[in-house]
């Protein structure tokens, strides 16, 4: 039962980060150009 | 050029034709002020399909003047650019077509950025993590936790569960309270009312320490049923922005002559009757108007559907839409831009589309059938159990599980999975999907009216007879129509680049307007263009001839030509029993060739806009569903009043506007394909219904005895969703019966400008 208090919010904490860094990805616009994105990464001039 | 020259004309060597994208006072008038002196551009180049075409396009603007940043969205295929503003407009329509690209601007209001779609992800986003956190906690009460750990756990689901149901809930409960509303229900009734249920009865359970909590049911239903929501949206909005980026047909400003005489660009709304206007050779007319100086021929297929261009001098009227195609000319505005023609078919489109009448989706239909069956099943049960055993907690508790076991995740992912696969498929083959129910009301038509000029044609005219004049002429004649954008001239040009012998390099080469082109070799005069002219005598015959020093060397014979793939396409569709008919606006003898080619019997000639619709009217009258296909101006209203409408890729902006679907390559296949997609589409949909109502069959019975946990409820409701949604991708899966034409895939067919400039 007492590791469940100390484990219950790390677990809880860990998933929360991940939601925020998804809604922060969308907000940054990481999702507007997919197929750029993909070729983008080929490009090596910049 | 890139590895993947965009366009097949360009190619031919017709200097005549690189892409033309808007001009510079255009960009100007469209682009927005951004802060620190620079402005903003965005063009749809519908072009662009890898990495290397990204980055020559890229690198070419950002080396023009003025210009501080061009980036590239592949996946929207457009091109924002930012410039300062202190150098004007730097030419990138220029830059990009010598890259051999052809440019347009969009619809601006696309700024505004897609609420829906970022409200559904967020959603997706919460359910999601609800989802999963709720089920590990669940499955830990599952394996057999016990008493105060497991009251913890249902607590902190509870609370876990809260944000989901507030936030990604909200998008069904709006909807499902709008429905009741109205007196109507729809597939979110039944959702709603278990996911609320479901936590209501949790709460309590967990109040009173009881074992069983459905939280983690209400979460995950949430879930799946938004992934089958925000794909659907996903896809629709593919289609959106792809038919938006298509070339805009309307001008959107015009170079007026002031009083003092001097001249300026203005947008077209600002044009008040009176006004006097310069139309250069290649604009479109941009408000009904008079002519006050010039000759000209104008190009009216897209707006009355008459394919041969017709002749204008001082004093004709002209209508918005139509294309000058030869000689510059002053014109007078007798109408505002929001009374002229294309103003007058948008108030026949607007009648004709209130008297569509509503369509009810499948969904909502066999909802309309399902919700009462489930309620009342569950209303049954309470009573039953309250008679037979007499605990109303018992009873109540065994009501809400029915509701929740029956709450339609598979009929809520029945629909939309099968239609986003059926809409990717057609995506792949150039065929845009602008409306969810667009499929389901296309398997259903009966009749198919076709527009003649455009859509069955390509409405531009094709040489026939080449093989009878000697390639050393038809080369000459190539030669001098590509000083010309008149239609005949632009076949000419084609036929006699690919006969093309030896260089011509005349002295001279000049347009006479309404006649035809005249060039000075050396000591000889040649003049292609209208016979009675070329050959200097009056009363000759008609057609287009080709003089040496008056005497006539060579005749052309034209015939419109139709698209490709059109006569397998209508003898596909009379195959699978359907009635087709050409409603045109064209000559009857037109008409009349194209419907022999074709194979088609019913015809009618020169009918007006407001006559299309009444044809239309009177067919549903008759009790027929019926597909219009069509692409002008007048064909618009139409388009909005038939049962379910397609457009080309190079139909006027409004009737792509009006269509349901918009195909974007040049052959008519498109046709029975989408029909055959639509029918597999709503085939495999009826056998979703039928898995989820089987699933049913089998679920509530359990559910009625009492023997439903939230184990049973999750996996239950997991499983058959599984079932359904992979029953829906077997469409995509399925095999691609379709010819694929290698040479254009992916590649937007160019749109009338890029072959009439």
């Amino acid at each position: 039962m007492t590791n469940l208090l100390f484990l219950l919010p790390v677990a809880l904490f860990l998933g929360g980060l991940g939601l925020a860094a998804f809604l922060w990805s969308l907000r940054s616009g990481q999702y507007d150009d997919m197929d750029g994105a993909a070729e983008r990464i080929l490009v090596d001039d910049d | 050029m890139s590895c993947c020259a965009p366009d097949v004309d360009a190619a031919l060597g017709l200097a005549a034709s690189a892409p033309k994208g808007p001009s510079r006072d255009e960009l100007t008038l469209s682009s927005r002020s951004l802060p620190g002196g620079l402005r903003q551009t965005d063009l749809s180049v519908p072009g662009v399909h890898c990495g290397a075409c990204m980055t020559n396009i890229e690198s070419a603007l950002g080396k023009l003047d003025g210009v501080e940043q061009a980036r590239v969205n592949l996946s929207t295929k457009r091109v924002s650019i930012r410039w300062r503003e202190n150098a004007g407009a730097p030419p990138i329509a220029e830059a990009l077509g010598k890259l051999g690209y052809e440019s347009h601007l969009f619809e601006q209001d696309a700024d505004e950025r897609d609420e829906t779609l970022a409200e559904l992800i967020r959603g997706l986003g919460i359910a999601g993590f609800a989802a999963g956190n709720v089920m590990l906690l669940s499955v830990s009460v599952w394996s057999g936790a016990q008493d105060s750990t497991r009251d913890l756990f249902h607590w902190l689901s509870a609370l876990i569960a809260l944000p989901a149901l507030a936030y990604s809930g909200r998008i069904f409960f709006r909807s499902a309270w709008g429905a009741l509303r109205n007196g109507r229900t729809n597939m979110d009734v039944p959702i709603s009312i278990g996911v609320l249920l479901a936590y209501g009865m949790s709460l309590y359970e967990t109040a009173n320490h009881g074992p069983h909590a459905y939280f983690d049911a209400s979460a995950s239903l949430l879930f799946f049923l938004l992934i089958g929501r925000t794909l659907d949206h996903v896809m629709r909005e593919r289609a959106r922005v792809a038919v938006k980026g298509l070339a805009r047909l309307a001008a959107r400003g015009a170079t007026v002559l002031l009083p003092d005489g001097t001249s300026a660009y203005v947008p077209v709304s600002d044009i008040k009757p009176g006004t006097h206007i310069l139309l250069s050779a290649g604009d479109r007319v941009p408000v009904d108007a008079k002519v006050l100086k010039g000759r000209s021929e104008l190009d009216c297929a897209i707006v009355s559907g008459e394919s041969d261009p017709v002749a204008v001098g001082s004093g004709a009227e002209l209508r918005a839409g139509t294309l000058n195609l030869t000689g510059p000319l002053t014109i007078e505005a007798t109408a505002a831009a929001q009374d002229s023609f294309l103003a007058e078919m948008m108030r026949l489109m607007e009648a004709a589309e209130s008297g569509r009448g509503g369509y009810r989706r499948i969904a909502d239909r066999a909802s309309a059938l399902y919700a009462p069956v489930v309620h009342l099943t569950a209303f049954l049960a309470f009573i039953g159990w309250m008679v037979a055993a007499g605990n109303w907690h018992q009873a109540i508790t065994i009501a809400i599980a029915v509701l929740i076991i029956t709450c339609p995740c598979a009929l809520g992912l029945a629909v939309p999975i099968v239609q986003v696969a059926a809409a990717r498929r057609l995506f792949e083959n150039g065929i845009m999907v602008k409306d969810g129910s667009a499929m389901e009301r296309l398997a259903e038509i009966d009749t198919v009216v076709f527009d003649k000029t455009g859509t069955l044609t390509l409405g531009m005219p094709r040489l026939v007879n080449a093989s009878k004049i000697s390639p050393e002429i038809l080369s000459l004649a190539g030669a001098m129509a590509l000083h010309s954008r008149h239609p005949v001239s632009r076949a000419l040009a084609e036929a006699g680049g690919n006969a093309s012998t030896r260089q011509w390099a005349f002295d001279s080469v000049e347009e006479i307007p309404g006649f035809g082109l005249q060039a000075r070799l050396g000591s000889d005069i040649y003049r292609l263009g209208r016979a009675p002219w070329a050959l200097g005598q009056e009363g000759s015959i008609g057609g287009t001839v080709l003089s040496q020093n008056g005497s006539g060397i060579a005749e052309f014979a034209f015939d419109d030509r139709p698209r490709a793939g059109a006569a397998a396409a209508v003898a596909e569709l009379r195959k699978q029993g359907l009635a087709v008919e050409i409603v045109s606006g064209d000559r009857p003898e037109a008409v009349a060739s194209v419907a022999a080619t074709l194979g088609i019997e019913q015809t009618s000639a020169q009918v007006l806009p407001s006559g299309k619709v009444d044809r239309l009217t009177a067919l549903k009258a008759q009790g027929r569903k019926v597909l219009m296909v069509g692409d002008g101006l007048n064909d618009a209203p139409a388009l909005a009043a038939a049962h379910i409408s397609m457009a080309p890729a190079s139909a006027a902006d409004i009737g792509r506007a009006a269509a349901d679907f918009v195909f974007l390559r040049e052959s008519l296949s498109a046709i029975p394909l989408t029909l055959a997609t639509s029918r597999k589409a709503n085939q495999l949909i009826r056998q979703n219904l039928v898995l989820a109502v089987v699933y049913n069959a089998i679920a509530v019975p359990i559910a009625l005895f009492g023997y439903v946990t939230p184990l049973v409820a999750a996996l239950a409701m997991s499983l058959s969703s599984v079932i359904v949604i992979a029953n829906g991708l077997r469409l995509s899966a399925g095999k691609d019966s379709a010819p694929k034409p290698a040479a254009t895939k992916g590649q937007a067919f160019p749109g009338k400008e890029a072959m009439a400039s």
